[in-house]
């Protein structure tokens, strides 16, 4: 139990996910599942940056009863990181989301390849 | 500090601010704004390249006063201004080039809504060019991306959509291991500007910690930013999106977006991993491969095209391919090439996609190349600019493309195991860039056959297409006629990255 993949677990985890995520968004068909994969990719960094900012027994760096010094708090830095990666994510997102709307319209599916082929078939006739 | 001192950031706040004062105007006033934003920051970009080259030093810019391990950085020099004044350029040209048609091809009340994603998009290719903070780079990235797509998807005609998707799949992609890859960076180094993490890496790799780390950071970071950039086995949604998308956001896409990030690759090359360790990972050679696979397969997907955009989307591919092979030379030389060559390919392109649209307009808008029978008498102005495009790419001398050619062979010739590669991938790629160009050249040079009937209207005055389109065989000569100084330029530029 004392490998470095045990020891740690949470960089271990957070990278597998980001596979997992990575390997949805490339290779899904179904453009809600690519979604969901793009979904667990970002959060997979996110949970990496917050286990790297994370000191075991240390405050949220938000300054509380007058303790000024830094060494009372974790590293701020990475949380700060996921939160623009949050609003990041969530805007590309909702642009992806909302194009699914717009191909399910026109094109009937949700299947990539499908779509492409239909899209072709359109622009033959 | 000088007043000029403050351009890089008064240009990225303008373009961006612009962008949400076009969400309440209409169409017509904000393609004004627009316009005007792209003409000031063009003229700041400029000054700030003349500043650097009379001080002869870059400099870094501090946003809001905390000094360096903490705040957040721009930084200008001489390449930064350079690549952000030509970027202007070909931005501005490209929107007034094509301005009529985005006019038909968009709604009317979504007018606005288009020249905010080219403000948005001016603003965060300025911010690639200028960031000195990787984390701001990667945000910036994301911008940069939405901007393109939405370019993309608001001409609802044709495959445009799927065209859009496709782009927004393979772009997050590459942001993904990109992200992942400033995560494991930050990691390792514990900085995000560019500066200290240059300096933690320097420790690191003399200290020979952290080998594999830093040899997975290269190669995400690497392989994230060529896959939005288009390099060759990634290259597979580049013919869709500037194949559909509406004249400007065409020579927009392949002329500035794919560059953009290009530029950031080779900034952190330089500026944060170090050239000397790249080089020595062995990243290089493997961008030096898929560039050679590029240049040739680009051409050859080009040749077997029939749609004139489609092949024109096709030679971008084999472009993009030239400017890996030029970073995978890994000499100095090398990247000068490729730096070049990203000017020449931004000018040229653009100039391509935008006569391109100037002879579909009378020939009845049909795209396939041969309804373009002799089209180049009927709108002579955009036939003499795709000729000059094209000869351009094939590496007709007095041209930018044969300076760039020229740049390649020369640097070739200092790398003794990469020589020969290059110089037999550049030699088969000019013939095959020759053979489907000329075929385009000499079809809208060929009387066309009445029995036919052709949809032969002699075409509206389009009096903007015809401006760009003369201002950019103006910059393809200044690229070519005036290369040394340009040269020279890209060289001290480079210098002032170390």
């Amino acid at each position: 139990m004392d490998t470095p993949l045990f020891v740690n677990m949470e960089e271990t985890v957070s990278i597998i996910l980001f596979g997992i995520g990575f390997t949805m968004l490339m290779l899904h068909r179904n453009l809600i599942k690519k979604i969901l994969g793009m979904n667990i990719m970002d959060t997979a960094v996110y949970l990496f940056l917050a286990v790297k900012g994370y000191i075991n027994g240390r405050m949220v760096p938000i300054v509380t009863n007058q303790i000024q010094d830094a060494s009372a708090y974790i590293n701020p830095v990475p949380s700060g990181l996921v939160l623009t990666g949050i609003v990041v994510s969530v805007s590309t997102t909702a642009l992806m989301l909302a194009l699914t709307i717009r191909l399910y319209e026109r094109y009937g599916s949700l299947d990539l390849d499908e779509i492409l082929m239909r899209a072709k078939e359109e622009e033959r006739t | 500090m000088s007043m000029v001192q403050n351009f890089p950031f008064f240009s990225i706040i303008l373009a961006m601010f612009s962008g949400i004062a076009s969400s309440v105007l209409d169409g017509k006033r904000a393609k004004h704004l627009s316009l005007c934003v792209i003409a000031v920051t063009t003229g700041m970009s400029a000054a700030v390249l003349r500043f650097c080259m009379k001080t002869g030093e870059s400099y870094t810019y501090m946003m809001g006063h905390f000094p360096a391990p903490w705040g957040n950085e721009i930084r200008a020099g001489a390449l930064e201004g350079l690549t952000a004044t030509l970027f202007g350029l070909v931005m501005f040209f490209s929107v007034v080039g094509g301005m009529e048609h985005t006019a038909a091809d968009v709604e009317g009340s979504k007018q606005n809504l288009f020249y905010i994603m080219i403000d948005l998009m001016l603003s965060s290719l300025l911010a690639l060019i200028y960031t000195n903070d990787l984390f701001t780079a990667y945000v910036f990235v994301e911008i940069n991306t939405i901007a393109g797509c939405g370019l993309i998807m608001i001409r609802q005609k044709g495959r445009s959509l799927s065209a859009a998707i496709r782009y927004m799949i393979m772009s997050q992609l590459g942001s993904g291991l990109f992200l992942i890859g400033l995560s494991l960076l930050y990691d390792v180094t514990g900085h995000l500007l560019m500066t200290p993490a240059k300096e933690a890496v320097a420790v690191i790799e003399a200290a020979g910690l952290y080998a594999v780390p830093m040899l997975v950071i290269m190669a995400v970071v690497s392989v994230g930013l060529a896959i939005k950039s288009g390099l060759y086995p990634f290259h597979y949604w580049i013919p869709d999106t500037y194949g559909y998308a509406t004249p400007t956001a065409s020579a927009i896409l392949s002329g500035l977006v794919s560059k953009g990030y290009i530029f950031l690759l080779i900034k952190i090359f330089y500026r944060v991993l170090g050239r000397e360790n790249v080089i020595a990972s062995e990243i290089v050679n493997v961008l030096f491969v898929f560039g050679l696979a590029g240049m040739l397969m680009g051409s050859v997907h080009a040749i077997l095209e029939k749609d004139t955009r489609r092949m024109i989307a096709y030679s971008s591919v084999a472009q993009i391919g030239y400017i890996y092979t030029g970073i995978g030379l890994g000499t100095q030389a090398g990247m000068v090439a490729a730096v070049f060559h990203m000017f020449t390919h931004s000018a040229t392109k653009a100039l391509l996609f935008i006569s391109a649209v100037g002879l579909y307009e009378v020939s009845g808008d049909r795209k396939d190349f041969r309804s373009l029978r002799g089209a180049g008498y009927r709108n002579p102005l955009a036939g003499i600019g795709f000729t000059v495009g094209s000869l351009s790419m094939v590496g007709f001398p007095m041209l930018s493309g044969f300076i760039s050619k020229l740049l390649f062979a020369t640097s070739a010739l200092q790398s003794p195991h990469k020589m020969l590669p290059t110089v037999i991938a550049l030699a088969i790629s000019t013939i095959l860039n020759a053979v489907y160009f000329l075929r385009l050249v000499i079809t809208l040079y060929s009387i066309p056959e009445t029995s036919r009937g052709q949809a032969a209207s002699p075409g509206k005055s389009n009096w903007k297409l015809q401006l760009s389109v003369v201002c950019f065989i103006l910059l393809n000569l200044t690229l070519g006629l005036y290369s040394q100084p340009i040269v020279e330029w890209i060289g001290s530029g480079l210098a002032m990255f170390d």
